[in-house]
């Protein structure tokens, strides 16, 4: 449980840290709360020759709002997302699964960027991320740019980020009219990472038919996904227990779920349609049906 | 005699303070001048010759001072001792680092020591050993077949040992019985995992040709013994201590190799040497526990009387025999008869190697398979009769009057009231109203379950014609000439609290404040000899030895205080601390005074040695055999596989008790271990003999999160085997809660047809069988 040895830099602004992105390629990595990346190197499973802290950077950990969206920084604890009272009233989804993820101690010091940008496939933030549709901004030596949500997992601890952009901010929708969010996990009891995590958002229209509606699946596939088999059988319709469950069915309808010692694909993709149906229930009930 | 005011006291524990202000000393924290470090390379192959090891590029690596091979040692240290007897044990040469083949994943192949851990670590990557993988065995029950790879080639086969035992004609009972079922059971391997991993600081004075050793061990005095032997140093040269000490749950019984190696690079450098465990070599190379595959069998009546019981069971032994590893599947076979009485046992244990690390005591060692056993079947035999699972534990308990009450497997049980605690437990936990709402959820698809195990199990350990390695205790007690009291024990706690309990029973013999009362443990070169603490005897053996020890003391006290008093040791009365003539309690004397006049030794009677100390050494009649009843209520969900505790109930029964609050935190632990087997943990190796838990990331320990809010109740029925009263507690929790956990969840799913789950019970497993079967016939069957 001892790292190899390491240089250790602080960059006081993004541009810094940047560079030195783009001066040490391969061995460097971005140091955010470390609750990843840390353990990989305790076990020399990752040996990275610089570790760039993007701690001291001012601003990366700020949630604020900004017209009908909601700005994350990449930097926010998952105990500030868990915590935060903007959240809370506008886009209750984050800290319903921010206080999931983890410990207290891993909250304190795990950060949102840092969770999306490793893509741990069972990890739990993509799921509201994906649910919601967010955006995600990276800055890299030619300037900032704009990546969808679901453009941004590209697999197995895979991202659209190059390896000279920094992720830098999270942008998700403020939520209004008659909505209701829910994130239901099956954990792995030993690390506390989801087998399978299903984030709900939706939306009903004065009648109470579910007009819009946003579903993110974690731990389930190699990469964590939109199911949009299943919100396309829900958009439109009135949401009933026997609607949702159909619907829910086709969770991991396409999906090579994964498979190891504490699940098999089988499992998973059971997990998958059972935590779907409760948690759009759970979100349907919160909004008022 | 005075009045008792501590012994059953709830007093704080008194090393506390120091644990959580973070003030106590561990390993880790001793500091020498001059310490080295030490990093061990460890296999990765689980069964493979080691052809070559070149170690040259390690050596250049920046503070590395020296890199030991196998070869490097030769027979210079003595190989891992095994102290369990049995004539057909076979016991491979297990060297400190091998040197020909390594036979698990995590054996110890080369030893680098630097001026940092650092170094230490990263010339681990530079050291390369090349292996000639072989075929590799680790399921113990392909082991025994034909095709199996044989891992030590001086046998023809994977035998380790057998084990049998035999009583009562069980052929003529199976024949004639109304009923017989049968159940195969799976016990699975369990990492003990405490909190604080192995440790060993070595320290060697050529001068004085002396050597001690620091190490997070139960047992120094026997480290001491075992490590002159493997050292071959005399005994007189070798000082253990084992300080602060942050758990061990028997994966601390022992001598591992690390131990013997750093003696031996302390006094080949002439420099101190440090090696901390990390929690990958900790769930690698130090013993597992468990591991066992039973095939059981039970004849009863069709009124529910047992009438005998058959168990043939494969013992997972690893590559390799720890210091107890053959004997924890024996007391197993010991245990069989449970709480019941059952006039036909027999058990038959073949231990088996694999390509795996030792297995050896843990938290209950042996005991918590063989409840198990029993307490799963009474549920198997009550659901195939239609009985109810409280009237079938009735039907056979051996009653009050029947004590002491022997066993077919010749034990004698102490003393014991089983139907007492079952009926204080039953009525804790409101069994009939949990059966009412379970029926009554049954109908709204919801799946409730009570599950039941009374246990007993067999505690201070014990006497020394049944153990391998002596079964008494030391005790020393000595008033210092200011009147403070130091006690010296042999057990070594680590955890129990005896730091507190002890003080406890002295304070009440001499009359003395607690506070005035140290307890000294864990140093070979202060406390005199020793066994140690393992087997729940360090209160019930060791607890005595310091009473008895007290009591010379105060008898000796006695008698200088009536010579001062030039009276009759008859007329002598002991008050408040104070000794006074009878008639003259105004005029006393207190333990202070007279300590002062027995070191001074002006006023002493003639041939009176001076001093006021005294030393006894308990040797115990019998083991003692706690009991109690744990009630379980779960609640399961059939589509995800959840179990959800809903409540939990434990009455035990360990004796008198000492300090209640020792006593309820041992239950507490116990349980959440037991629990912990029941659903969560399992060390798992796959056919290449890989370990794919080798973290806690993978390895589910329980969490604060899992573990509910346990009911605890106890009846109190001494023992006689010692003076105290104290049978031991160590362990109970463990014992009786993982059948409880099982039998309630078995009893949640029987609308399913489910009659057994193996551990752990993780949801996929409970989720397959609801799958499998459909819930069509739920209802009215229990």
């Amino acid at each position: 449980m001892i790292p190899a040895a390491f240089d250790y830099l602080a960059p006081a602004t993004l541009e810094e840290a940047i560079r030195a992105l783009g001066t040490h390629g391969e061995e460097v990595k971005l140091l955010a709360g470390g609750h990843s990346l840390l353990p990989l190197m305790k076990l020399r499973l990752a040996s990275p020759t610089l570790l760039v802290d993007l701690g001291r950077i001012p601003s990366l950990g700020l949630i604020s709002q900004e017209g009908d969206k909601i700005l994350i920084g990449a930097l926010s604890t998952h105990y500030q997302i868990e915590s935060s009272k903007l959240l809370k009233e506008k886009c209750p989804l984050l800290p319903q699964t921010a206080r999931v993820i983890g410990d207290v101690q891993v909250r304190n010091r795990g950060t949102i960027g840092g969770s999306l940008a490793h893509a741990d496939p069972a990890a739990d933030m993509p799921a509201p991320i994906l649910a919601l549709a967010g955006e995600l901004r990276a800055t890299g030596p030619q300037g900032e740019r704009r990546l969808k949500a679901e453009d941004f997992f590209l697999g197995l601890m895979a991202t659209a980020l190059s390896p000279t952009e920094i992720l830098t901010e999270i942008r998700v929708p403020l939520l209004s009219g008659r909505c209701g969010t829910a994130y239901l996990k099956a954990p792995q009891k030993a690390s506390g990472f989801a087998l399978v995590g299903v984030a709900v958002w939706l939306k009903l229209s004065a009648s109470g038919i579910c007009e819009d509606i946003g579903i993110g699946v974690a731990g389930l596939a190699a990469k964590p996904f939109r199911a949009k088999g299943v919100e396309r059988r829900l958009r439109g319709k009135n949401l009933n227990p026997s609607l949702i469950e159909e619907a829910a069915s086709h969770t991991a309808q396409g999906v090579d779920p994964m498979e190891d010692i504490h699940a098999s694909g089988e499992f998973r993709a059971d997990l998958a349609r059972l935590y779907a149906a409760r948690a759009i229930q759970e979100a349907a009930k919160r909004a008022g049906v | 005699m005075p009045v008792s005011k501590l012994v059953g006291a709830k007093v704080r524990r008194r090393e506390d303070p120091r644990l959580i202000r973070g003030l106590a000393h561990y390993v880790d924290d001793i500091s020498l001048p001059g310490i080295l470090h030490v990093a061990i390379l460890r296999s990765p192959y689980a069964h493979a010759r080691i052809k070559g090891i070149q170690t040259e590029a390690a050596l250049q690596v920046p503070r590395v001072v020296a890199v030991f091979t196998g070869s490097d040692i030769g027979d210079r240290v003595g190989a891992v001792p095994v102290a369990s007897q049995n004539p057909t044990l076979r016991v491979p040469k297990r060297a400190v680092l091998a040197s020909d083949k390594v036979c698990f994943v995590g054996e110890a192949v080369a030893a680098v020591v630097a001026e940092d851990r650092y170094a230490a670590t990263d010339a681990l990557d530079r050291i390369r050993v090349d292996y000639e993988p072989l075929p590799v065995v680790s399921d113990p029950e392909k082991a025994l077949g034909r095709e199996s790879p044989v891992i030590h080639s001086e046998w023809p086969d994977n035998v380790a040992f057998r084990w049998t035992l035999k009583q009562g004609n069980l052929s003529k009972v199976f024949k004639d019985a109304d009923k017989v079922v049968k159940q195969r059971l799976v016990h699975q391997r369990l990492a003990p995992i405490a909190l604080e991993p192995r440790g060993v600081v070595a320290r060697y004075f050529p001068g004085e040709g002396e050597l001690t050793l620091w190490s997070s061990t139960q047992i120094p005095h026997l480290l001491k013994t075992q490590l002159s032997l493997m050292l071959k140093l005399p005994e007189n040269y070798v000082r253990v201590i084992a300080p602060e000490v942050g758990g061990g749950f028997g994966s601390k019984l022992n001598v591992y190799a690390e131990e013997a190696l750093l003696g031996y690079l302390a006094m080949k450098l002439n420099r101190p040497v440090k090696w901390i465990e990390g929690r990958r070599e900790n769930i690698q190379a130090t013993i597992h526990g468990r591991g066992q595959v039973g095939e059981v069998e039970v004849a009863a009546e069709r009124d529910g009387t047992i009438l005998g019981l058959q168990y043939r069971v494969i013992a997972d032994i690893g590559a390799y025999h720890q210091l107890l590893t053959p004997g924890i599947p024996p007391l197993t076979g010991l245990m069989l008869s449970g709480a019941y009485k059952i006039p036909a046992i027999s058990i038959e244990v073949t231990g088996v190697f694999t390509n795996k690390m030792s297995t050896d005591a843990y938290r209950g060692a042996g005991r918590p398979e063989a409840t198990y056993v029993v307490e799963r079947m009474m549920d198997r035999v009550a659901r195939e009769l239609g009985m109810d699972p409280v009237k079938i534990r009735r039907k056979n308990f051996p009653k009050p009057k029947e004590f002491p009450f022997k066993t077919a497997t010749g034990l004698v049980y102490d003393s014991g009231n089983y139907q007492l605690a079952l009926d204080k437990a039953l009525k804790l936990v409101g069994y009939e109203k949990w059966k009412r709402q379970q029926k009554r959820l049954r109908s709204q698809g919801r799946y409730l379950g009570i599950g039941l195990s009374t246990y007993v199990e067999i505690c201070a350990m014990g006497p020394s014609a049944a153990m391998p390695a002596g079964g008494w205790e030391y005790g020393a007690v000595r008033v210092e000439p200011t009147g403070k009291v130091t006690i010296l024990t042999g057990v070594s706690p680590h955890g129990q609290g005896q730091e507190t309990s002890f003080a406890q029973i002295v304070a009440d013999e001499l009359g003395v404040e607690i506070d005035d009362i140290t307890v000294i443990h864990g140093d070979t070169a202060v406390v005199a000899s020793g066994i140690g603490t393992f087997g729940s005897r360090a209160t019930a053996v060791g607890g005595t030895a310091v009473l008895q020890a007290a009591q010379r003391v105060k008898e000796k006290a006695r008698e200088i205080a009536a010579h001062l008093f030039e009276a009759d040791l008859e007329d002598l009365v002991f008050a408040d601390g104070k000794f006074s003539v009878k008639g003259v309690p105004k005029k006393g004397i207190t333990l202070e005074q007279i300590a002062l006049e027995a070191h001074m030794a002006r006023k002493l009677p003639k041939k009176m040695e001076p001093g006021l100390s005294a030393t006894a050494v308990f040797e115990p009649s019998n083991f003692t055999f706690p009991f109690g009843a744990h009630i379980c209520v779960v609640e399961v969900d059939p589509k995800s596989g959840a179990v959800e505790i809903k409540k939990y109930v434990a009455v035990d029964d360990c004796g008198k008790v000492i300090n209640p609050l020792l006593v309820d935190g041992q239950i507490q632990g116990g349980i959440a271990q037991g629990l912990g087997q029941a659903l969560y943990e399992e060390v798992i190796y796959d056919e290449n003999g890989q370990l794919l838990t080798g973290s806690l990331m993978d390895y589910a320990l329980p969490r604060a999160k899992d573990v509910p809010r346990f009911e605890l109740a106890r009846t109190e029925t001494p023992t006689p085997v010692n003076p105290l009263g104290a049978k031991g507690v160590g362990e109970a929790g463990t014992i009786g809660s993982t059948p409880a956990i099982v039998n309630a969840v078995v009893d949640a799913l029987s609308p399913f047809g489910v009659t057994h789950i193996d551990m752990p019970l993780r949801p996929e497993k409970i989720w397959r069988l609801c799958q499998a079967k459909e819930a069509a016939s739920a209802g009215g069957r229990r």
